[in-house]
């Protein structure tokens, strides 16, 4: 159970091998959470992922999870939570970026790049909403991006399903409210981590330790929206506005 | 789940301790009478079950996320009262407000009372609560009680009873609602002529001074409290104002109180807003609070005649006062450490101003007595209660700093009020749990009793 200084116990990661969600459970585990568990295709690498959290004094398993498996969610999370008891945090990071040069002329790679971003985190967002509020208390920590707030040219797959599941996750969060489980959105700005080391780091680019300092703070506050740094913003707010024959010119 | 079969009302409910913090969803179940307790706690429920009174320990306790939670309150009557002996049976919803309301005008006073009269019997038996009151906590003074555990047994227990009834009383008292339901109890109450009180109030001007006026002179009071201002440091650490009282003699009495010698008639004065900027409790404003408060105390009174509620419930004229803290809520640190460990009282004192925790209330009284309560927690000494904001950076390490010297000190942290006590210490707080465990299995075989304070200090052997 999270107690009263927003110490918690367990906490389950979809998408294990994130650099955000790895920095932020480190952090966590700092503050004696115990039980913790890494989900993710790549069973072996998130298993591995995992050593500096055993390390810091976890048990931390690894469990297979694949979010373009639509399917198999509903089952992978009541699997987890018999195998496993509550879960104080769950948080979503999983994603993915495709190839938007290619994948905006392929119909089917567009396609999974939507469902790994959007329609996967909404099967598996069902599945564990209806979890914690069995339980009734926990919370659904979910990366959303800045990309969905405005979607741009450069990555418009991307940022629309990021977009809609940022509303999901928002509109989940209010149904949700009065059952004791909580949703926070996390709207990262530019993170320099594994998903992004091929790209040319935009404004106000921060490392995902800066990442999840945000996010911890956010979780002992109880926040449902957080953007990361909280500058993006106002950044994200002044470009949001801009009429479209200024925002195209923009060199983002 | 099907709650269909419940007699009595049953709702969602989000629930949350005084503090407000950390609230969780549970079913409450209002049953229609104290039979229905009994027939039905028997029942298959999925998260467990806990019952819950007016809701004023500060943690998690009387919640229960995702299970059942009893609302003891609908069952409330007070159910025999005999004026000669000074005993009265009730059922245990009944709030020791209530229990005053009817007892203080005919001459009776309930012997323990904390410091706010919004508390169940029920509830007060579950936390073996004390107060000013030095000889004794809660269940000293209560001579029966009826247990109903979740097996669908029923029967009485009570620290003049033997074998398991015995055993079950003492794992009762204090056993934060984990052993069963209690349904109700018989009270051994304390007579008074009056419904004044006597109070002497002295300000002490720093922490050595207080308590050693508290050990050379309290003797004559049976009620004492020293109030202390955290925020006085250095020299003043420890600053505080004593206050000291007994029930007033008739013969005590001027014309004008002796009029209205047994008049006990609580009135609110105001109740707070709902709504309270989370930054209003702040280092300033509390320390111009602490200073107005200290400054306000005679140096030294003797013997002024005080109304039952302005000496021992002054904050329950303010309903719903937990509510300025704001949304984050706030925490009462509450600890018993022996006589001889004084230090440790200093330490905490220092730690809290260093790091700058705003609290109005920090309060220190004494226990001259412990009892066979296996969790319960006065034992003789030193316990000081002070309430902090939530929101305090480097708050959640402190504590666990002075939980360690607590331990070392072979004191421990009040469970009523508790929050944030990390599990691997209760085994060195509460060095009889064992024996508690065995004991709470006996009666819930099946694990049906859970709470959250039970999921997050794991009480219970194989607790989840």
């Amino acid at each position: 159970m999270k107690n009263a200084l927003g110490r918690i116990e367990s906490v389950l990661v979809l998408g294990g091998g994130s650099d955000i969600a790895l920095a932020t459970v480190g952090g966590l585990v700092a503050n004696r959470a115990r039980t913790v568990v890494l989900a993710g295709r790549n069973l072996a690498a998130i298993d591995a992922a995992g050593n500096e959290l055993r390390s810091a004094g976890a048990v931390v398993t690894a469990v297979e999870f694949d979010a373009l498996n639509l399917e198999s969610h509903t089952n992978f999370v009541n699997d987890t939570w018999k195998r496993f008891g509550d879960f104080d945090i769950v948080i979503l990071a999983f994603g993915s970026l495709g190839e938007q040069s290619l994948d905006e002329r392929d119909p089917l790679a567009a396609a999974e790049v939507i469902t790994a971003n959007f329609t996967g985190a909404a099967t598996v967002g069902i599945a564990v909403a209806e979890r914690l509020r069995q339980q009734g208390h926990g919370s659904l920590v979910v990366l959303s991006s800045v990309a969905g707030e405005r979607v741009r040219r450069a990555n418009f797959i991307y940022g629309s399903a990021k977009a809609g599941m940022d509303g999901f996750f928002l509109g989940l969060g209010e149904a949700l409210r009065g059952t004791g489980a909580h949703v926070m959105v996390v709207r990262p700005g530019f993170v320099h981590t594994k998903m992004t080391a091929n790209l040319k780091a935009a404004p106000l680019a921060v490392t995902p330790d800066k990442i999840a300092a945000d996010i911890l703070r956010a979780i002992s506050h109880g926040s449902e929206l957080v953007w990361s740094p909280p500058a993006m913003r106002v950044l994200m707010s002044v470009l949001r506005h801009l009429p479209r024959v200024v925002f195209r010119r923009l060199p983002i | 789940m099907d709650n269909s079969g419940l007699p009595g009302s049953v709702t969602q409910e989000l629930l949350s301790g005084w503090a407000r913090t950390s609230p969780s969803s549970a079913t409450v179940w209002a049953p229609d009478s104290s039979d229905s307790i009994r027939k039905h706690l028997g029942d298959d429920y999925p998260r467990g079950i806990v019952a819950r009174g007016l809701g004023r320990s500060y943690g998690d306790a009387a919640q229960n996320a995702g299970g059942h939670v009893i609302d003891s309150t609908a069952n409330s009557e007070i159910l025999n009262l005999d004026v000669d002996r000074g005993v009265v049976t009730c059922e245990a919803g009944v709030s020791l407000a209530t229990l005053m309301q009817v007892l203080v005008p005919m001459g009776w006073f309930p012997t323990v009372i904390p410091g706010t009269r919004f508390v169940t019997v029920g509830g007060a038996i579950a936390s073996d609560i004390h107060g000013k009151f030095r000889h004794g906590s809660f269940c000293d003074y209560v001579e029966q009680a009826t247990l109903t555990c979740p097996t669908g047994e029923s029967f009485a227990i009570g620290p003049n009873e033997t074998g398991r009834s015995l055993d079950a009383y003492w794992a009762t008292a204090g056993g934060m609602g984990l052993t069963g339901v209690v349904t109700e109890a018989t009270l051994r109450l304390h007579e008074i002529e009056s419904a004044w009180m006597l109070v002497d109030t002295e300000r002490c001007n720093d922490l050595d001074e207080c308590m050693a006026r508290m050990l050379d002179s309290d003797d004559v009071f049976r009620y004492s409290v020293a109030w202390i201002d955290t925020m006085a440091t250095g020299a003043s650490l420890g600053r505080s104002i004593l206050e000291r009282g007994n029930h007033a003699p008739r013969a005590s009495l001027d014309t004008k109180h002796a009029k209205l010698a047994n008049d006990y008639s609580p009135r609110f004065s105001i109740e707070a807003p709902s709504w309270f900027p989370n930054k209003l409790i702040n280092k300033l404003s509390v320390k111009a609070f602490n200073e107005l408060w200290f400054r306000k105390a005679p140096k030294s009174s003797k013997e002024h005649i005080a109304s039952i509620v302005s000496f021992f419930h002054p904050l329950d004229a303010v309903l719903g006062w937990n509510r300025i803290y704001g949304s984050r809520g706030f925490l009462q640190y509450q600890f018993v450490v022996p006589y001889g460990a004084e230090s440790v009282v200093r330490t905490a004192l220092e730690r809290l101003a260093a790091l700058g925790a705003p609290s109005f209330l920090a309060v220190l009284k004494r226990f001259e007595t412990s009892n066979p309560g296996l969790l319960s927690f006065p034992m003789p000494g030193w316990t000081l209660a002070v309430d902090v904001p939530c929101g305090i950076s480097g708050l959640a390490e402190l504590l666990d700093g002075l939980d360690d010297l607590v331990i070392e000190a072979g004191g421990r942290v009040y469970l009523a009020k508790d929050s944030r006590l990390d599990r691997s210490r209760i085994e060195a707080m509460y060095p009889r749990i064992n024996e508690w465990r065995a004991i709470q299995e006996s009666l819930d075989p099946h694990g049906t009793m859970q709470s959250d304070l039970d999921r997050r200090l794991g009480l219970k052997e194989n607790s989840h």
